[in-house]
């Protein structure tokens, strides 16, 4: 009654049969604790916040400020990460705010035979992202090996190498394509559903090599093991591409995203 | 606690935070694709595939939900990125034929392969050299 105009709920994801202790007590966003708000079987997982931080105007700015964003980011993925380990958990969107616990509950309540399906989809399962790498330069095959033809002239030498190497490029292309391609017909019949995301940007991944493959795949718990064992096979013999596999995720990549 | 990943990679992370998970509208109503930080997320994910793409490699380019997210930041900001790639492999591949064509004899490129040919590429190169001076 004291200041609830200036507080809001903040929701992480919905899940069911969750022990709430068993998430630790470790805080949320904005160092927030975590609390459950209950409605029949589903349990959505949720922080009191303030409007000053998670208001419309707040965050509107608060969504340009990349340090923001990181720490946000982080804080909900921990909460959704400890859940998921521990029951299925469908996360939602980041920044889904609601006026309080019982807005939270009518959501779940309505939203009770969509969050179910989510749920059932994803019991038992995890996600696990593979990305591929290629290391041009252990990808070039025997350079120079046309010799400027005798007699023509050094002008039409220069531009004939440079189509030359704009052939081998286009060709070592192709070859990365095919060879993402067969990486992930491998690893896909082991997985239950597929999402393919874009290659990240080196910038932002900070890795060095040309990425070729982002893929997400939705194992079932006990195959999780033999998929580990097939991508560092993978990694062993593919010279020039380095693969690999983080997980387990959440199942943000497979939760149905319409229909909101 | 144990085997979870205290600090998971923030690519990874955004790319399932941002937009994965289940969309419902919260009280709070905040249009995420309005919001800049989206836009400089396509920004550096479009340069990424822009640079794929130079390579020839655009099979994602067919699934609708990456090609129309790329496009739309094709029309955003894109475009500078993908040239400052573009004229960095320019400078890359300028450097690295002047190298070939300097030291053809030194083991640091692929293409002393053909060592045999060395001699003919310097002397190649000084023609050139020559011939441009002539046609000036």
């Amino acid at each position: 009654m004291t200041d609830s105009s200036e507080n809001a709920v903040y929701l992480y994801g919905v899940t069911r049969g969750l022990d709430l202790a068993a998430l630790g007590g470790s805080p949320g966003v904005a160092g927030a604790a975590v609390r459950d708000v209950v409605a029949g079987d589903l349990t959505a997982l949720v922080s009191t916040v303030r409007l000053d931080e998670y208001g419309e105007d707040a965050l509107r700015a608060n969504l340009e400020d990349l340090g923001w964003i990181e720490a946000t980011a982080r804080a909900h993925h921990a909460v959704v990460d400890r859940a998921a380990r521990l029951a299925p958990t469908a996360p939602v969107r980041i920044a889904t705010v609601y006026h309080d616990d019982e807005r939270v509950a009518q959501v779940l309540h309505e939203g009770r035979e969509r969050f179910g399906a989510a749920l059932d989809r994803i019991t038992g399962r995890s996600e696990w992202g593979v990305k591929a790498y290629a290391h041009p330069e252990d990808e070039r095959p025997e350079e120079e090996a046309m010799t400027p033809a005798a007699g023509t002239g050094v002008g039409t030498a220069y531009l004939r190498r440079r189509q030359e190497q704009r052939r081998r490029q286009n060709e070592a292309g192709r070859r990365l394509t095919e060879r993402a391609q067969a990486i992930d017909a491998e690893l896909r019949v082991h997985a239950v559903a597929v999402r393919r995301h874009p290659p990240q940007d080196p910038k932002l991944s900070g890795h060095p090599g040309t990425p070729i493959l982002n893929m997400a795949y939705l194992l079932d718990d006990a195959r999780v093991p033999e998929f580990q064992a097939l991508v560092r096979e993978i990694g062993e013999r593919s010279p020039g591409i380095e693969i690999e596999a983080t997980g387990p995720w959440p199942p943000y990549s497979f939760i149905e995203t319409d229909g909101g | 606690m144990a085997g979870e990943q205290p600090s998971a990679n923030l690519a990874d992370l955004l790319e399932r935070i941002l937009d994965k998970g289940i969309v419902i509208v919260g009280d709070i109503r905040v249009n995420l694709l309005d919001i800049e930080l989206l836009t400089i997320k396509l920004r550096l994910l479009v340069a990424s595939v822009d640079r794929a793409k130079e390579m020839g490699i655009d099979w994602w380019e067919h699934d609708p939900s990456l090609s129309s997210r790329a496009s739309r930041g094709e029309v955003s900001d894109g475009q500078d990125s993908s040239r400052e790639a573009l004229e960095e492999e320019n400078r890359r591949l300028r450097e690295r034929l002047a190298a070939i064509e300097e030291h053809p004899h030194d083991g640091d490129t692929p293409a002393d392969g053909a060592a045999g040919d060395g001699k003919r590429t310097t002397s190649a190169r000084s023609a050139s050299t020559r011939k441009r001076k002539n046609s000036d």
